[in-house]
């Protein structure tokens, strides 16, 4: 029954979206992290989405239907950490600067509204679908 | 005799198609941030051209040939690649709001087909109980 794959689906997009809300949360929270170094400075984690088959047919190519997502990878962003002149601060090199994280917050932000949004989508998705099979079942009642 | 085999007409077919159409359309939706994948829907029409020639009513006497093999069909031949109205340069073609005015609307229908057969079996039933 295809309805139930529908579970399997939107579950596999709520876990994706839920773990993209996760690496938004932890680049929001290192947004003013520092570091004495270059290579030590934060950097923005992203995660990677790949289409995957879902459900009990996932082996078999024969039910394309059931495409879910799931994460591929976080991938860090390679855009050059921010270095600024911070002398009072204890990780400052001998020349008196820090690195800064190389987050976006708008981006950041953006991101995180989109997660949330598709997040929802998959909840609506999957309530309906309950409520649909929950009505096929009280069918001729 | 009463023709069990007919007795919803379309309605029965109508019923997996639209769960299968559901399945497509939450996987669509599931997609929507993934880069590359392609929206794809079932083709209501051509599935319905193809369900109606095998219908009992057409011909009552080969009834027995109606649901054969056309359910594995359902999700395969007849899905097709929607078109994106505005494309994204990741290319992805889903769009969350087509997306979900065809869930909704496919919702609708399953539920309109649904009420179809309930409401054949209360008449069935009702026919029964009198006396």
């Amino acid at each position: 029954m295809s309805l139930f794959n529908v579970f399997d689906v939107a579950g596999s997009a709520m876990n994706a979206q839920s773990m993209r809300l996760n690496v938004t949360a932890s680049n929001l929270a290192n947004a003013d992290a520092v570091s004495t170094t270059a290579a030590g400075a934060y950097r923005a984690r992203h995660p990677v989405f790949q289409t995957a088959m879902v459900g009990a047919n996932a082996a078999s190519a024969e039910e394309p239907a059931a495409a879910g997502v799931r994460v591929l990878d976080v991938v860090q962003s390679d855009t050059t950490p921010v270095r600024r002149h911070d002398p009072g601060n204890p990780l400052a090199d001998a020349e008196g600067y820090v690195w800064g994280s190389n987050v976006n917050p708008v981006e950041e932000m953006a991101n995180m509204i989109s997660a949330s949004r598709s997040y929802q989508g998959s909840v609506e998705v999957m309530t309906t679908s309950r409520d649909l099979l929950l009505k096929t079942l009280a069918m001729g009642r | 005799m009463l023709p069990l085999d007919s007795l919803f007409g379309v309605h029965e077919r109508a019923l997996l198609l639209r769960g299968e159409r559901t399945a497509v359309l939450a996987a669509n939706l599931a997609n929507a941030d993934t880069p590359g994948y392609k929206a794809r829907d079932i083709n209501f029409a051509s599935v319905l051209a193809g369900e109606q020639a095998n219908l009992p009513m057409a011909a009552p006497n080969s009834g027995q040939a109606v649901g054969t093999a056309a359910g594995s069909e359902l999700g395969g031949s007849n899905l097709q690649y929607r078109v994106p109205y505005q494309a994204s340069t990741d290319g992805n073609t889903v769009e969350a709001q087509v997306e979900q005015a065809a869930f909704a609307e496919n919702t609708v229908r399953y539920q309109a087909s649904l009420m179809f057969i309930t409401r054949q079996v209360q008449a069935l039933e009702a026919a029964l109980a009198s006396p």
